[in-house]
């Protein structure tokens, strides 16, 4: 940061001064604040772990890999939307992370310099919009669409017996694992694409300038220098994006047709952890069923925190974002 | 000369490929949402007029929400959305900003003081669902009730992060100088930081309540079994309260069409209101810099 880190007036101050006696009362009343924010998610972890205790201990480890899901029978198994949250973010980050490259750079080198600076607060500002709202785009509009002029033709053409004949097959209704994928590309894009053209913006300006001075492309200055330099904090804001997938609950639960079960193709229904939590909680009845939707957020939990983790690791490394 | 030919050829054909693909993906992502903003626009707008088209219709404000079928607005979420919010907001203020002053004036690089940092990025980034889960948990279930109180914990819980981070942010920008000079005038630390150091951070501090508050505003996964949802206008936060968010989500899943309309003019108004926060908080930061 700017300002010299390492003077610190509470430890250097004077203790003569009149009033000082309050200091300390002060610093502890502040320290409390920090600690009460890392017991928070303390308590969110253990609480997590006490709720899906009895699922754990019911099913055992089998609860990881069995997909069936079945209130009735009291049966529960996080497999299916284990696979349907990583299945979905991952595939949301592939549509995302070129087009959120591309406006990035767009921003950066290409675009009138006129339309910049309100392209790019634009951009901003779409990245703070309510998740819901995309997920009500999702089902009103981006559904029927996507049914009549995308999987309609798609499964018409298909030819049966073929690997691509089992990817595509599911109700035409728009909604499944591809759907809720898109989706939640549109809704990572514009914080993706915000974060990376505050990245290229870091870029001391002579860097850039050297290399097209040697003669380079625009392609070459961004492939061989742009990217190099800012590769770490890239990477970590595309990992921020990933956690954003992972955990978003609005614009999944909408459109992604919450079936329970093991995903089998683009098209079919699907639910991931978030979708189900939100589902079903409020109606969970009995203790197993509550454990379990418990369980599967400590699952997600551990995900999250794997991916965030690494995230902020890199960031940390690049630049303070 | 002519041995470089090819290869010039190849550079124009990466070059103007490239570009290319940057000119569509910038034009498809911004069409995209454009579309959204679109929708929204031009759906939720409906709820704000009299269904046949004669004038401004402000029933979304006066009334509650209503049975299928029936006339009725938003007035009960808007309430219980509002009161969640400032609740959330006065605890998560209190927390963070001196989370945050601890964090900048007392702890800077000790290990403690980074291992809060950490934590404290992490819990800004969690999925806001499993903050409504560990809510449910702590207040809902050992209450044996959901309440608009629990919705607004949960909520500062999603917000106290933020502003932890930004107050830190903002305290570490004020040159050490302003913070000797005080002390060097007898001032007490304490006095120091509440005077001086939080007096000039103000708008970057306030800057970031804002933020906090427009990301709050529109969570609705940890308000679906905290909050739960009233059908009635209720200023009791100790009973299930209603809230714009869970409204939306049950009103745009349900059958009926005045239902789905009120969710989109429901959508539409959260939305405003984020982009109307966000755009002043952001007008707010720049203040400094011109003065």
């Amino acid at each position: 940061m700017t300002a010299d880190a390492s003077v610190l007036i509470a430890a250097d101050a004077p203790r003569s001064a009149r009033g000082t006696g309050l200091d300390r009362a002060f610093e502890i009343l502040c320290f409390t604040a920090a600690t009460f924010l890392l017991a928070a998610l303390g308590g969110l972890i253990v609480s997590l772990m006490i709720g899906g205790w009895p699922a754990f201990a019911h099913f055992g480890i089998g609860f990881f890999f069995s997909a069936e899901w079945d209130p009735v029978k009291e049966i529960y198994g996080a497999a299916g939307a284990v696979t349907g949250t990583l299945v979905t973010a991952t595939l949301a980050l592939i549509f995302a992370l070129p087009l959120a490259l591309g406006v990035a750079i767009f921003l950066v080198e290409l675009c009138p310099s006129r339309l910049r600076r309100p392209i790019g607060t634009a951009v901003e500002l779409l990245a703070g919009i309510p998740s819901i709202v995309y997920g009500m785009w999702g089902l009103f509009v981006f559904a029927p669409w996507f049914s009549k002029h995308v999987q309609m033709p798609i499964m018409m053409s298909a030819e049966p017996g073929t690997l691509w004949e089992t990817l595509t097959t599911g109700v035409p209704n728009g909604s499944g694992i591809l759907s809720a994928s898109l989706i939640l590309a549109v809704m990572i894009l514009p914080f993706m694409a915000a974060t990376l053209r505050e990245l290229f913006l870091t870029i001391p300006p002579q860097v850039r300038e050297s290399a097209y001075g040697l003669g380079s492309t625009t392609f070459e200055v961004i492939d061989k220098v742009s990217l190099p330099y800012i590769r770490t904090g890239a990477i970590g804001a595309v990992m921020l994006g990933l956690g954003r997938a992972l955990g978003e609950t609005m614009a999944v639960t909408f459109i992604i047709g919450n079936s329970h079960g093991f995903p089998t193709s683009m098209f079919a229904s699907g639910s991931t952890i978030a979708s189900t939590i939100a589902n079903e909680f409020a109606e969970a009845t009995g203790v197993l069923h509550t454990s379990s939707l418990i369980a599967l957020g400590l699952v997600l939990f551990v995900i999250t925190f794997i991916v965030l983790a690494l995230a902020r690791v890199l960031i940390g490394k690049q630049a303070n974002l | 000369m002519t041995a470089f030919a090819p290869q010039r050829l190849s550079r124009t054909i990466a070059e103007g490929a490239f570009l290319a693909f940057c000119w569509v993906a910038a034009a498809v992502a911004l069409l995209a949402l454009t579309a959204i903003m679109w929708s929204l626009v031009s759906q939720g707008i409906g709820g704000f007029f009299k269904p046949d088209g004669s004038g401004l219709d402000l029933n979304i404000f006066t009334m509650s929400t209503p049975a299928p079928g029936s006339e009725g607005g938003l007035l009960n979420a808007i309430m219980g959305s509002l009161m969640m919010c400032a609740a959330a907001m006065l605890g998560a203020v209190f927390v963070g900003v001196l989370a945050g002053t601890w964090l900048s004036e007392f702890a800077r690089d000790s290990r403690y003081g980074k291992i809060v940092r950490f934590l404290n990025d992490v819990l800004l980034s969690a999925p806001s669902i499993l903050v409504g889960l560990f809510v449910y948990e702590i207040l809902v279930a050992p209450l044996k009730g959901f309440s608009g109180f629990a919705g607004a914990v949960a909520l500062g819980l999603i917000a106290a992060p933020v502003i932890t981070r930004t107050t830190e942010d903002v305290l570490r920008l004020q040159p050490t100088a302003l913070r000797e000079a005080s002390v060097a005038l007898g001032a007490p630390v304490w006095r120091t930081i509440l005077a001086v150091i939080w007096k000039s951070a103000q708008g970057g501090m306030l800057t970031g309540a804002l933020l906090a508050f427009a990301r709050i505003s529109g969570e609705t996964a940890p308000l679906l079994f905290t909050a739960l949802n009233n059908q009635f206008l209720s200023l009791d936060m100790t009973k299930p309260t209603a809230n714009l968010p869970v409204v939306i989500f049950n009103f745009a899943l349900s059958a009926y069409d005045d239902w789905r309309r009120l969710a989109w003019a429901g959508a539409l108004l959260i939305a405003a209101t984020v982009l109307t926060v966000t755009i002043i908080a952001r007008l707010l930061a720049q203040e400094p810099r011109r003065s």
